[in-house]
């Protein structure tokens, strides 16, 4: 029952909204938040159900294809559920003051509910159409909202980019379920397929077993990840996504949707574990985008792209650790008992918080500086905003990992304790290197933006934001530090790993990461204090390695270029050849149009009406001949 | 008597009384939405039998020997496509505005032609009835067409010539079936019949292959199944509005509807003999990645439509190239569902054609901002020709995908499921331009001078229903699905 709740109810909130949105004005505002409360509340409820595997509605049912509507319960979805409902409902009631005056409020919260629909559809997909369906749902939610403000040029671009760069992603995704849906006979069943590959005709030892099967049809639907969850190479789009408004920024670009990826890649854990190579790839690709997106982050001058290279980067650190831990359990360097926790999931879960509370903290700064995002145009700020100044840097502190205090720091230790134990030193390597950059940018960030004195006048006369939006700040700011807490996290079905730290590890990681964190802030504390303008200047960095650049030349190259031509050959070959081929005969024919002296039009109805002739002339006088 | 009479003989009747007189605009708009109902009834009334094999069946014999009846009768395949050629005659009626009698009539005639062809079971009766509804196709092309004189005269002509040589073809076609398959001494063009004989007695593969490859290419070249697809595009370019929405949403699918109806059933081994196969995999994916190439180039939105069309005409050749159960009637959806995008699409192109002069995208931008409901509608056709889950389209692509997936082996592909991962990409170029087309239209701030608003609520209630109908069927393909228990 709560499911259905939580999935229908924002379904029809947005349904309203569309159809009534002239009509309705402010009371589709309140529709939308409401529901988004209703949902939370179910959400609670829904924490403590049981596991309850069943179909909601059907979809399609022919032949041995069945997809419908069907849920999934259990401790994944049931965590995953609260965070994304407990987080909406936070960012509804944030957008009610930083929405206040824009002109098409009843558009953005209808768009917000479809997003809440949508990815209530991920979270509780009991299969792989089901998962597909919400998956590009989600995508034509995030479209919208990053496209609300179409009339400029530049987030038009952004929500065309970011559809299309998910569409390529939603390319790999659609192939892998084709793959598996195809070697299991038609069922795509979640549950069905893990017995498929832990005991079942998928499982290494059963006869015709296809390692390279395995393998490809793993890195298939991960490419479906790497588009959701922007991860090298397709991560171009989310630091444009951020055109949208900040609150959508917070919620769907920060917390929920782009960890829907990696939500999925542990929906199909069994998926990657199957495949020691696909382990390895996707632990690889979550390293480079966790390093190189933070390398971006240190040259980032707007306050929102910071935060979304940031994003970026965390995202790797998950992927990475779905790698890893998939890696750890092949080298038998896992847990000895099987531990209901998964470093990723756990850091998806903490991150969710306070990534969320930052980007709602920077949405508070740009709505006081009059829409300012260029953090040295700021400045100051902590003496004229203290709530949103605290909030921000307990957000930034549990970001950094900030030890022993905040949830940032048990997550990210699990993280690392993950891909210590893979076997690949590298992947431990480039993680503590990360989380050093991130301390790094981050405390340039603060101390830029909030500390020393306003470097411009709207900075200077920056206010406090209204209640609605600090309430939202505050609550975060709260789970940023205790929701790893095992009393929290375990009532929260975090998924968090029993031993985060364990002694054997001889604190190697704990080590590395206390280096990087002092090594990091030190570091941004030293070159940025009292500084109005940016010290370093590394163009790279601050161009993002220049994959625009790159990918705009192949676009024009690979697909314009190429569509030209094409289109040339069609015009030329097909056009030219085949269709003057009939008319060359028919004008040879001559006389039969030239007889109809009038222009074609008399040609065509005599040619069809020939061809009626010749048809009852065939079947009356033709055909029983023949037949006889 | 059966209703399908009444339901094939209304729009003539109409086109005939509107002829001697009556009111255009009242008399079309009256006949068409009776007509919708009296299908709709029909339907439920099917789905509420067993909604298996043929029903509503009535036959009058005209001739003995060769044995010619004018016979009726639908199963959930031809219901489908009756249903989808109502709700498209509705909404391209309804939405004409101040033009002369003969554009009601012609709607009326291809629609009836259209709904002749859907709903008799005779072949000669399925030829004619196609044939019928073409004519005032070509007619209004050459006559009322949105080019110069010349030149839309030349763009009929061209449709004349592909689609009267594919005729032909398909005639002769249709001529070697009726021979091979009439048992006894007498020639029988029953499609019954003619299924019954080619249970009993089945011809040898290869020679199933032949007359199959003849029946693609007659068919195919009618759906613009490449490289016979050249008329296509600058036919719906210069097409009146309802011509374009009623021969792209429901006329094409006739090929398609021939290709499921006749030559499958007829010749079940033909799509599987392997030069046939990869022969109509070829030409398929021709539609799908070279018209997809050429719809990315396309610089005006009459252009990405039209082409975007024949682009998608690749996906249900390939439901019916795999040939499955379910891939089959994905195609059937997939047909219900293009039809209905494609004409919203089309509908609202032409509105504003009329209303801003052009349709060049480097002229256009900003719509959006002053016709928000125009907008909203536009944008559930486009989004649903893209394949967006819940709306019709993506529940057929998703079907045929699987449907060629169903007899996978690990480790080996064939063919056709290397195929279907080309199609796949075919879906990315989809979202490329349909979003490129949304983004220099509606998005970005309105363009000087070229200004729009939205239409009064009357004219934007066939769109509405065109809209609607893809929402709720893609929310609940199985409402199509439960029309076709059988398997087809």
């Amino acid at each position: 029952m709560p499911a259905s709740i939580i999935l229908l109810l924002p379904f029809f909130s947005a349904l309203v909204i569309l159809l009534g949105h002239r009509q309705l004005k402010g009371a589709a505002v309140l529709i939308s938040v409401g529901s988004s409360i209703i949902a939370f509340l179910a959400s609670l409820v829904f924490l403590a159900t049981d596991d309850d595997n069943k179909l909601l509605l059907p979809f399609i049912d022919v032949a041995h294809f069945h997809a419908g509507i069907d849920v999934l319960i259990d401790k994944q979805s049931r965590g995953m559920m609260f965070i994304v409902s407990f987080i909406g409902m936070l960012v509804h009631i944030f957008s009610l003051g930083y929405m206040k005056d824009d002109e098409a409020k009843p558009r953005f919260f209808g768009a917000l509910s479809l997003f809440m629909f949508s990815m209530t559809g991920i979270v509780l997909a009991g299969n792989l159409i089901m998962m597909f369906i919400f998956w590009e749902l989600v995508g034509l939610s995030s479209y919208l909202l990053i496209g609300h403000w179409y009339q400029k040029a530049s987030a038009a671009e952004a929500c065309k980019k970011a559809f299309l760069t998910n569409r390529i992603g939603d390319f790999g995704f659609m192939i892998g379920i084709l793959l598996l849906l195809g070697a299991n006979a038609g069922n795509v069943n979640l549950l069905d397929l893990k017995t498929a590959f832990e005991s079942g005709p998928l499982r290494p030892e059963a006869p015709g077993y296809s390692a390279g099967f395995t393998t490809v049809a793993a890195l298939c639907i991960f490419l479906g990840a790497v588009g959701k969850s922007a991860q090298f190479p397709l991560h171009v789009w989310l630091p444009d996504a951020m055109e949208g408004p900040t609150p959508v920024s917070a919620l769907i670009h920060a917390a929920t949707m782009v960890a829907a990826g990696v939500y999925m890649l542990v929906r199909v854990s069994f998926l990657v574990a199957a495949s020691p190579l696909a382990a390895e790839i996707i632990a690889g690709i979550g390293c480079i985008t966790a390093l190189m997106a933070a390398l971006m982050a240190t040259q980032q001058n707007d306050i929102k792209r910071v935060l979304a290279y940031s994003t970026l980067s965390q995202l790797g650190y998950m992927v990475m650790a779905v790698g890893a831990v998939a890696m750890a359990a092949k080298h038998g360097h896992g847990p000895e008992a099987p531990d209901p926790g998964h470093p990723a999931m756990f850091h998806l879960y903490t991150h969710a918080f306070f990534k969320a509370m930052l980007f709602l903290g920077s949405g508070a700064v740009i709505y006081a500086c009059h829409h300012e995002q260029d953090i040295w145009k700021m400045g100051g700020l902590r003496k004229h905003m203290p709530v949103t100044f605290y909030t921000f840097a307990i957000g930034t502190a549990a970001l950094m990992g900030f030890p022993w205090l905040t949830s940032g720091f048990y997550s990210k230790e699990a993280v690392l304790d993950a891909a210590f134990n893979s076997g690949w030193r590298v992947l431990f390597i480039g993680g503590a290197v990360t989380a050093a950059l991130t301390a790094f940018y981050m405390t340039r960030l603060l101390i830029v933006a909030f500390m020393g004195k306003p470097r411009t006048d709207s900075a200077h006369h920056a206010q406090e934001a209204p209640m609605v939006m600090i309430l939202p700040l505050t609550i975060l700011a709260i789970f940023s530090i205790f929701s790893a807490w095992d009393g929290f996290a375990n009532s929260l079905q975090a998924l968090k790993p029993s031993h985060i730290n364990a002694p054997g590890e001889g604190h190697t990681v704990l080590i590395a990461s206390l280096i990087a964190l002092i090594a990091g802030a030190g570091g941004a504390i030293f070159l940025y204090r009292g500084k109005d303008k940016d010290p370093v200047s590394i163009k790279l960095f601050a161009n993002k390695f220049y994959f625009d650049e790159i990918y705009a030349v192949i676009v024009r190259v690979c697909q314009d270029r190429v569509a030209w031509i094409v289109t040339a050959l069609e015009r030329v070959f097909v056009d030219g050849i085949i269709a003057r081929l009939p008319s060359a005969i028919v004008a040879r024919l001559g006389a039969a149009t030239r007889m109809l002296q009038g222009g074609h039009l008399q040609g065509y109805t005599f040619l069809l009406g020939g061809g009626v002739i010749a048809v009852i002339y065939l079947v009356v006088f033709v055909l029983p001949r023949m037949g006889n | 008597m059966s209703v399908l009479e009444i339901i094939i003989a209304l729009p003539l009747l109409a086109a005939l009384a509107i002829w001697l007189g009556a009111p255009a605009h009242a008399t079309s708009l009256g006949a068409t939405l009776l007509n919708l109902l009296i299908v709709l009834v029909t339907t439920v009334q099917y789905a509420g039998k067993a909604a298996t094999g043929l029903a509503f069946t009535y036959s009058r014999p005209i001739l003995d020997n060769p044995s010619l009846s004018f016979a009726v009768g639908a199963d959930g395949v031809s219901l489908i496509l009756a249903l989808l050629t109502t709700l498209v005659m509705l909404a391209a009626i309804w939405q004409i505005q101040d033009r002369p009698a003969i554009f009601y009539v012609s709607s009326l005639l291809i629609g009836g032609g259209a709904l002749g062809a859907f709903l008799t079971t005779d072949v000669f009766f399925i030829y004619a009835f196609h044939e019928l509804a073409l004519i005032p196709t070509f007619l209004m092309i050459a006559l009322h067409g949105r080019a110069e004189p010349a030149q839309r005269k030349a763009v009929a002509w061209k449709a004349t010539i592909y689609l009267g040589a594919g005729s032909l073809v398909l005639l002769a076609g249709l001529a070697w079936v009726v021979l091979e398959f009439s048992g006894g001494s007498k020639l029988t063009f029953d499609l019954e019949a003619l299924r019954n004989q080619a249970k009993l007695t089945p011809l040898a593969d290869a020679k199933q292959a032949q007359i199959f490859f003849v029946l693609l290419l007659g068919f195919g070249s009618l759906v613009s199944l490449f490289p016979f697809h050249s008329w296509a595009a600058p036919a719906y370019a210069t097409a009146p509005t309802p011509v374009a929405m009623l021969h792209s949403g429901v006329l094409k699918k006739f090929g398609l509807y021939g290709l499921i109806r006749i030559a499958l059933p007829l010749l079940p081994q033909g799509p599987h003999v392997e030069w046939v196969q990869n022969a109509l995999l070829l030409m398929l994916l021709g539609n799908i990645l070279v018209m997809g190439l050429v719809t990315i180039h396309a610089h005006r939105l009459d252009d990405t439509l039209a082409n975007s069309s024949v682009m998608h005409m690749g996906y249900i050749f390939l439901g019916i190239a795999a040939g499955s159960d379910i891939a089959l009637k994905g195609a059937v959806v997939l047909m219900f569902a293009h039809g209905i995008s494609i004409a919203l699409l089309f509908g609202l192109c032409g509105r504003m054609r009329n209303q801003l002069g052009t349709l060049e995208y480097n002229k256009l931008g900003g719509l959006a901002t002053h016709a928000p409901a125009f907008t909203v509608l536009f944008a559930f056709g486009a989004f649903a020709s893209i394949g967006l889950p819940g709306l019709t389209n993506f529940a057929g692509e998703v079907m045929i995908f699987v449907g060629s997936f169903t007899d996978f082996k690990a480790g080996v592909m064939s063919n056709l499921q290397w195929t279907v991962i080309l199609a796949l990409w075919g879906v990315v170029m989809s979202a490329v331009y349909m979003l490129r087309a949304y983004r220099n239209i509606f998005h970005g701030s309105p363009t000087t001078g070229l200004f729009m608003i939205d239409p009064a609520f009357s004219q934007r209630v066939p769109f509405i229903m065109l809209a609607t109908t893809l929402l709720v069927t893609g929310c609940c393909p199985w409402l199509l699905l439960n029309l076709m228990k059988s398997a087809l």
